[in-house]
């Protein structure tokens, strides 16, 4: 099953709350996959860099008696290939022993960053952007939202997903949402089964890009991030998504001023879209969507094949 | 098309598209209605009202609440603020005039026989599913599987719904303000479908019977779809359907397209064990 929510204020100044607003609706989706929870939010942009990552998984910490002196080994890893390449930290946060938010300044190849951090055995690049925040753990929206403090995130702008596990791991690795590696503020979360997962997959491995899940739903991400590196916009790249991925799908994407919908051509999977003056919400449950709201909404169905951005 | 050939159950009317329905025809006689009476069906007076705000309360609850007033005798509940819920109003095997001020989630109105809905909002997937009686009336959108497996009644959506509208539909009617999108009517088996816009692709896909209406454009016919044409009896049929939901189409019915099955796929010849003790 899984659940998918997004949202985007068109006007909204200093941005608001949308970190409450996405653990809102993703709580109301609890019930369609209670596994793993993730976020794909977008803040202020400052100038640096955002890089989000993970030394280790989170069910690591309960198997090995000398887990915590490998992720400190890993993180040391980590920081001094940053210091070889450059790029000056300027931030240091980290909500869990595993998970990691570095604020940076560099104006390099953040591609050849990503590739020489996620070198490091066990790390995996969970996102890089200006404003992009990207977070997936286990458990319900309330656990992972406490577990990281994405209560007071203000922004303008977020997708999310409830995860059911179905084709590979409750990890963080298999969890949504997917960064668009090596877009900066791209970020994919998905709802259905793709049957043309490892054909394409190993296609596009062919053509450089890197893979570090077996979710079938980074397939989207990586998907979309190849058409953009051919001069796509998002609108065209996802248009083609419709006919390339074979399966059941809704998905959402996010970049830094845009949310994106599309479904496929048997319209299998649901999504209820909410679209207002000054705020558009979309979650596969219309249930979620009244979370937000104290009074009757419209709201409608996207049809087979829809394919819907909008602009902040 | 060549004659279909007649077999013992269309001899007695068992699927021949009367007006009036099988069910009414045959099956319920007065001599058998202990046994057409079902346990957690009550006899309600719909001049006696009453509201439920359900802004807290769980679907659980809310249909525990439903059936406690039926239970009273009460005939005509509205429910405040159901809040897109899942799964409320269902199972509700009599007569009742029931309300819901605004918007339903999933399986809304599932399995019911025979009571008066009103929706005053939009309806998520799967409204009145195996519906076998009664009507459901919804004045916005309803998301896919609108429909799935009815039996019997009216079931009517003001404004569009999704895909595989009346998929497995087995009687009754449905009928779509809007358009309706992919595969409408797939394994459609018996009964009525009204879209009064436009259809989407593979419409009426794998039919085994029944008929499917369409008032706009229909983007592609399914698998053993066939358009037909519109008799004088469709054309009363229809003006008559519409005018109870208020309902018209810009182009007139006459200008409607009437879609059936274009392969005789059925061995309903083969009676259900039930229906053979009936009968036979």
């Amino acid at each position: 099953m899984c659940g998918i929510a997004g949202i985007i204020h068109k006007k909204a100044g200093k941005g608001v709350n949308i970190g409450q607003q996405m653990t809102s609706m993703l709580q109301a989706l609890k019930h369609r996959g209670p596994d793993s929870t993730g976020y794909a939010m977008y803040g202020k942009d400052n100038g640096n860099q955002i890089l989000r990552f993970k030394v280790a998984e989170a069910a690591d910490l309960e198997g090995s008696y000398d887990i915590h002196a490998i992720i400190k080994d890993r993180l040391e890893t980590v920081n001094s290939r940053l210091t070889e390449l450059g790029v000056k930290v300027v931030k240091k946060e980290s909500p869990t022993e595993y998970a990691h938010r570095y604020e940076v300044e560099f104006s390099g190849d953040m591609k050849k960053v990503a590739d020489f951090v996620e070198d490091v055995e066990g790390v995996e690049i969970l996102s890089i952007g200006n404003s992009l925040e990207l977070v997936k753990d286990l458990g319900d929206a309330s656990v992972v939202s406490d577990q990281y403090g994405l209560n007071d995130f203000n922004g303008t702008h977020g997708i999310g997903h409830t995860r059911m596990a179905t084709e590979s791991d409750v990890d963080i690795r298999s969890a949504h949402p997917y960064w668009a590696y090596p877009f900066s503020d791209v970020a994919v979360v998905h709802n259905g089964q793709l049957t043309n997962y490892w054909t394409n997959r190993r296609s596009l491995e062919r053509s450089g890009h890197r893979f570090s899940s077996n979710c079938d739903s980074e397939l989207i991400a990586v998907y979309l991030a190849d058409r953009m590196s051919q001069g796509d916009d998002l609108e065209t790249a996802m248009k083609g998504s419709i006919d390339y991925l074979d399966g059941v799908f809704t998905y959402l994407v996010a970049t830094k001023d845009q949310l994106g919908m599309a479904k496929d051509v048997m319209a299998a999977k649901p999504m209820v879209v909410y679209e207002g003056e000054d705020m558009i919400a979309l979650a596969s449950e219309e249930v979620a969507i009244r979370t937000l709201f104290d009074h009757r909404i419209e709201t409608f169905d996207p049809y087979h094949g829809e394919v819907k951005v909008w602009q902040n | 098309m060549a004659e279909l050939r007649k077999e013992t159950s269309q001899e007695m009317g068992l699927h021949d598209e009367q007006l009036k329905g099988r069910t009414q025809k045959k099956f319920f006689s007065i001599d058998e209605s202990e046994n057409l009476t079902y346990f957690h069906s009550f006899d309600v007076d719909t001049t006696k009202s009453a509201t439920i705000d359900a802004l807290d309360m769980t679907p659980r609850e809310i249909n525990r609440e439903i059936r406690e007033l039926m239970e009273k005798g009460i005939g005509d509940i509205t429910v405040d603020n159901p809040m897109s819920r899942h799964g409320v109003g269902v199972g509700i095997l009599n007569r009742l005039n029931l309300t819901f001020s605004d918007s339903l989630g999933y399986f809304g109105c599932g399995l019911i026989d025979g009571p008066n809905v009103h929706i005053k909002g939009r309806v998520g997937w799967s409204c009145a599913e195996n519906m076998m009686a009664g009507t459901v009336v919804i004045d916005k959108n309803a998301g896919s599987t609108f429909g799935a497996a009815i039996r019997g009644g009216d079931l009517v959506c003001k404004g569009s719904v999704g895909a595989r509208t009346g998929i497995d539909q087995k009687g009754g009617t449905i009928i779509v303000g809007g358009k309706t999108g992919a595969f409408s009517g797939f394994m459609m088996q018996r009964g009525r479908m009204i879209v009064l816009g436009d259809a989407g692709m593979n419409l009426g896909d794998s039919m085994y019977d029944g008929t499917i209406y369409v008032g706009g454009e229909v983007e592609e016919l399914g698998v053993d779809c066939v358009q037909a044409d519109m008799t004088e009896l469709d054309v009363r049929y229809l003006t008559e359907k519409l005018a109870l939901y208020g309902m018209k189409t810009p182009r007139g019915v006459e200008k409607m397209q009437k879609h059936t099955s274009g392969k005789m796929l059925w061995n309903y010849a083969n009676l259900e064990p039930n229906e053979k003790k009936l009968i036979l």
